[in-house]
């Protein structure tokens, strides 16, 4: 390399020196596309396989009874046809469905922020007896599996009478299951999906704000509430924005507590898709399984895709607040 | 003089402190507690379903047990099954969710594109899709079924195509059946990497720059750098993806199904307590194990 460099010098008459910087100038350029032309097919892979079941679904979707049958058909399909649309959106309700879906998960997604919020704020700032084992017992709902208090959670809400006021009462033990009630019970008191890691969130979050902000707000003369409302939240808002990103998208593909509860199918999207087959088997008499995959495949993007409207729209401020609300440093 | 109890002003902040957590206190008692200790009686005694609406539970001691471990058919090789996917597949997920953290921290053109893009496989978790999605792999490779069943779980029509034609040309199908898998795996760990990588980049990001600066006056190659800076600031949160990750595998194994289908098509409300206390008991053991390991060679920053 050298003796090469050194020929080149002095052919051309510039200096040795300036041969070698700029042959490693370009070295490095080779390297950095190089580099950038790896991320790239990476990246290009990688979305390959996490979009190919959608990519498969939504094409099915707009098949026609002859693209079914036809083999050769893979992707693009030659008859494309919107009757699946049309007909998965008669069959599920689709429109009145959506929007009580839309209101259930707003809600629940509003009622985790608050309450995840409060609680965080609580463990965060004050001292209280028992505070270290309480907050073990935080991180202790984030790690049990919500399956192991199934059993127990289906026959307290079969016979629900809260601590037996309504024996007391005369009413007699409501049955809450089939209903929606349970999960807004349980969201209001803490106990919601996955709100033990949105607790977290918001405790490591408020542990980094300085303690100067509430100092100042208490020689103000701020009671706690004042604080937590006037001064606290506005400055959570990227905790905020993740907290509800997460809650929206796991609260509309939930089927764990809607599957547990028996929650009637008007209310949740989730639960008609589920049904979906079987109603179309039987009311509209479609038997053979490579149309009702058709069907499906319909009803499945009808599902998906105002779910990732909202996460699109919400989606940069998504990656924002996770930096900054401090789950990580 | 009569003496009062004087409300300090420590004292007062705690109870305030009390009332703010109150409702996951009320919550956690009522839900986690009580549900907890009510499973574990219900592991221990046959449940049945009383006529009022209650039940009634009679003691049995570890006759559940018994019958999980030994009677069951397939109870043993669910749990082993799990308990194996859990130990290959989470370290797998922790190393492509860092790299992957890594390749998109760059600023490079669709950057948000392809973080958007990652995050998908998470919206699109629903139960209900994924089954549509199995569905939809046995029915269209239905007329392969003797290969089929094996591949039907691939995720991916082209894959089984692809496969069933090695299968022609003589090709041993265990060797079909093992790379089918193994692929299989990877579309598996690829997809459950979206919350982990999307934390993995939030940290990245939060690693000040003037460490690299400084690395790279005194010379450190972009090994040594990854190495002696970039993998320790990141190193408590492989720890909070770990314990993410082994909860979130756990939740959506096989253990649970089998679970469930005790309790609400066999009635068996004991049995089924017991098969959840088992495998959340080897949840929190694993978890022990790995977070065990893994504090001791954390670095924290402070």
């Amino acid at each position: 390399m050298e003796k090469i460099e050194r020929g080149k010098a002095l052919k051309t008459g510039r200096d040795y020196e300036d041969i070698k910087f700029r042959r490693k100038v370009f070295m490095s350029k080779c390297v950095k596309k190089a580099m950038s032309l790896f991320r790239i097919v990476t990246l290009i892979g990688i979305s390959y396989i996490v979009l190919s079941p959608m990519i498969s679904i939504i094409s099915r979707a707009f098949f026609s009874e002859s693209d079914v049958y036809n083999a050769m058909v893979y992707l693009i399909p030659q008859n494309g046809t919107l009757k699946n649309f049309k007909l998965a959106i008669l069959r599920m309700d689709y429109w009145k469905t959506l929007g009580y879906s839309l209101l259930y998960i707003g809600s629940l997604a509003i009622l985790q922020l608050f309450i995840c919020s409060m609680v965080g704020y609580g463990f965060a700032r004050f001292q209280f007896p028992f505070k270290k084992l309480l907050f073990g017992c935080v991180i202790l709902t984030i790690v049990i599996p919500s399956y192991t208090i199934m059993l127990p959670l289906y026959m307290h809400f079969r016979n629900f009478d809260p601590l037996h006021l309504f024996g007391l009462l005369g009413i007699g033990a409501k049955n809450w299951l089939t209903t929606v009630k349970p999960v807004y019970l349980m969201t209001m008191l803490g106990c919601g999906l996955r709100s033990g890691l949105f607790i977290y969130i918001f405790i490591q979050f408020f542990r980094g704000i300085p303690k100067e902000l509430e100092e100042a707000a208490f020689v103000d003369g701020a009671g706690a509430f004042r604080t937590y409302f006037t001064i606290m939240l506005p400055n959570a808002v990227p905790s905020l924005i993740t907290v509800t990103v997460f809650s929206l998208v796991w609260q509309y593909n939930d089927s764990f507590y809607s599957g547990l509860f028996g929650i009637k199918s008007d209310y949740l999207l989730s639960v008609k898709l589920a049904s979906l087959t079987g109603t179309i088997n039987s009311l509209d008499q479609i038997v053979n399984p490579e149309i009702q995959q058709a069907y499906l495949d319909a009803g499945i993007v009808l599902m998906v895709v105002p779910i990732v409207i909202i996460y699109i729209i919400l989606q940069r401020k998504f990656i924002e607040g996770v930096e900054r609300s401090g789950i990580v440093g | 003089m009569k003496h009062r109890k004087k409300m300090t002003l420590s004292r007062k902040r705690s109870i305030t402190g009390l009332i703010f957590i109150s409702p996951w206190l009320i919550g956690f008692l009522t839900y986690y507690v009580r549900s907890l200790i009510q499973t574990g009686i219900f592991a221990f005694s046959e449940v049945k379903d009383a006529s009022n609406g209650g039940f009634t539970t009679t003691f049995v001691g570890v006759n559940n047990f018994k019958y999980a471990f030994m009677q069951d058919a397939e109870f043993n090789q669910i749990l082993v099954n799990s308990i194996r996917d859990i130990v290959i597949d989470v370290p797998m997920i922790i190393f492509f969710s860092l790299f992957l953290a890594i390749l998109l921290n760059g600023k490079f053109r669709g950057r948000t594109l392809f973080r958007a893009l990652l995050f998908l496989p998470v919206i699109m978790n629903a139960g209900v899709i994924l089954n549509a999605i199995r569905d939809a792999q046995t029915a269209i490779s239905g007329g392969l079924s003797a290969v089929a069943k094996d591949m039907a779980v691939t995720k991916s029509s082209t894959m089984s195509m692809m496969l069933s034609t090695f299968v022609e040309f003589g090709i041993p199908r265990k060797l079909i059946v093992y790379l089918t898998q193994a692929i299989e795996r990877i579309f598996n760990i690829v997809r459950a990497s979206g919350v982990q990588t999307i934390i993995f980049i939030a940290s990245l990001q939060s690693i000040s720059g003037s460490l690299y600066e400084v690395a790279k006056i005194e010379g450190a190659t972009a090994y040594e750098t990854f190495w002696k800076i970039t993998f320790p600031m990141v190193s408590p949160l492989i720890l909070t993806n770990i314990v993410y990750t082994i909860v979130d595998s756990f939740v959506t194994s096989e253990v649970v199904k089998k679970a469930e289908e005790m309790a609400f098509t066999n009635f068996e409300y004991g049995i089924s307590s017991a098969m959840s206390l088992i495998s959340t008991l080897v949840v929190c053991l694993i978890l022990l194990i790995f977070g065990y390991f893994l504090s001791k060679k954390t670095y924290y920053y402070n």
